[in-house]
């Protein structure tokens, strides 16, 4: 049997060998220019394919949502905070208000949204107002380097700039798209739906507050790992205005007639 | 077991049980049905909840309506809550290598009115307690809320408070199951059956 096994001993040794020749590849490499801490080991609980029992990660289901209209920006969440199928929280803050006149949301790992929204509202301040697409891209090349090391974060950043109002759509595998309306977490597909057959331009402001409630409860309806409270806030010329918090648990029988 | 997701319990009271579930059928995250039966009368006097796998919870509900029936068509007489336990708990390990994806739970008065409750794991390992029996993917929240509000010999009417706020409390700390629940209050006079009202998220 050791004879068999010996057989196939130099295969592993080779496969060694090759994984040492990839260190050397190339002069320049970019990782190596950040400073590394072990995180494989880390992979092992934090991946979302690894087994749920031995999962760091908070908040995997969410949804969020964000619109232009014609009078501005309504950006709404839920605020569930959901370690695999256990509800940690029903009052989580998924609007990170990075300074008065820009606002990020939250999908993903809380704790990665906030830290580098955190950061992002740091970087941001200047004499001048920076712009919703500077501070986008800012954030964007800020997590690029950490693309697959486990960072996860699918965030909505809005803002009133030169230009009026902006939305960008920014995630950790590096992407940033601009757009007129985004649905963001695992309740999205809800959201959209919703979203999809009541979105028009020219929408009164309490339209668009009402259509951005109405899609956040049907998808906590049938999102199981969104729900607890809409959060919304309205971006405006002077800046955003936080609208309210409103209990899914009431939501339901007010929208069935209860 | 987490696939459609539940929250099963049942609880004794003073010459009375109670068993109680939600009512959601869920594709892993995504909420399908909010009406979904996990609770089965067996006899007039005693019901059958499972929870787990909803493929399995229809197909072990009609194979135990089947088998309750040839059993009061052989003895002549309706089969008792232990001896039922035992019918349940052997069906289920037939299947001791390819098991049913369920918990049931059993809650029922036997022919003297005594309370019976238990609890049995996916291949029949019965488990009889004489407080409370709790089952799902809720049943971590539903332990500790059992433990704290159950309390010996309660009345009916009490016996329903504290078994409904044990499920809908436990529930809201559960991603995976609510969307409204039932509660069965058996008394050796009649069965109290209602619908709670619950969150919908």
């Amino acid at each position: 049997m050791d004879s068999f096994v010996n057989r196939f001993r130099g295969t592993t040794e080779l496969w060694a060998n090759e994984a040492n020749m990839f260190d050397d590849f190339g002069p320049y490499d970019a990782v190596k220019e950040f400073s590394q801490p072990p995180v494989e080991f880390l992979k092992e609980c934090t991946d979302e394919k690894s087994d749920s029992e031995c999962r760091i990660k908070f908040e995997h289901g969410t949804t969020t949502l964000a619109f232009k209209f014609q009078g501005g920006i309504i950006v709404a969440t839920d605020s569930r905070a959901s370690a695999g199928s256990y509800i940690a929280s029903q009052t989580v803050k998924k609007v990170i208000e990075i300074n008065p006149y820009l606002l990020g949301t939250m999908a993903g790992g809380a704790a990665d949204c906030q830290f580098w929204e955190r950061e992002l509202g740091r970087r941001c301040r200047n004499k001048e107002r920076i712009s919703v697409a500077a501070a986008s891209k800012l954030l964007a090349n800020m997590v690029y380097p950490y693309k697959g090391m486990g960072l996860s974060m699918g965030t909505m950043v809005t803002g009133w700039d030169k230009t009026g109002p902006n939305l960008f759509y920014v995630d950790s595998d590096g992407s940033r798209f601009k757009g007129d309306m985004f649905s963001v977490g695992s309740g999205s597909t809800f959201a959209y739906g919703v979203l999809d057959s009541g979105l028009d331009y020219e929408l009164s402001t309490n339209d668009a507050i009402e259509l951005s409630r109405r899609s956040i409860y049907h998808a906590t309806y049938r999102d199981a790992a969104s729900g607890g409270y809409v959060r919304i806030y309205h971006v405006k010329e002077q800046g955003w205005e936080f609208i309210g918090l409103f209990d899914v648990g009431n939501l339901h029988w007010e929208y069935n007639g209860l | 077991m987490s696939y459609n997701g539940s929250a099963m319990v049942a609880m004794v009271g003073k010459n009375c049980v109670a068993i109680a579930a939600d009512q959601r059928l869920g594709a892993q995250l995504m909420t399908v049905s909010t009406d979904f039966q996990k609770i089965f009368p067996a006899t007039a006097k005693s019901y059958i909840g499972l929870a787990g796998l909803a493929t399995d919870v229809q197909t072990l509900s009609e194979k135990f309506r089947f088998k309750i029936n040839m059993y009061k068509l052989r003895e002549e007489r309706e089969i008792e809550p232990r001896t039922l336990s035992h019918m349940v708990s052997s069906t289920l390990y037939e299947r001791r290598f390819g098991p049913y994806f369920v918990e049931p739970v059993i809650a029922g008065l036997d022919k003297n009115n005594q309370p019976f409750v238990c609890a049995m794991d996916l291949i029949g390992c019965v488990d009889i307690a004489r407080d409370f029996v709790v089952a799902g993917t809720a049943s971590d929240s539903l332990f500790g809320m059992c433990e704290s509000l159950w309390e010996p010999d309660l009345e009916p009417e009490d016996l329903f408070e504290t078994i409904s706020q044990a499920l809908l409390n436990a529930v809201d700390r559960d991603c995976l199951s609510g969307w409204g629940a039932v509660v069965h209050v058996i008394t050796p006079e009649r069965v109290i059956t209602r619908n709670l009202k619950a969150r919908m998220d």
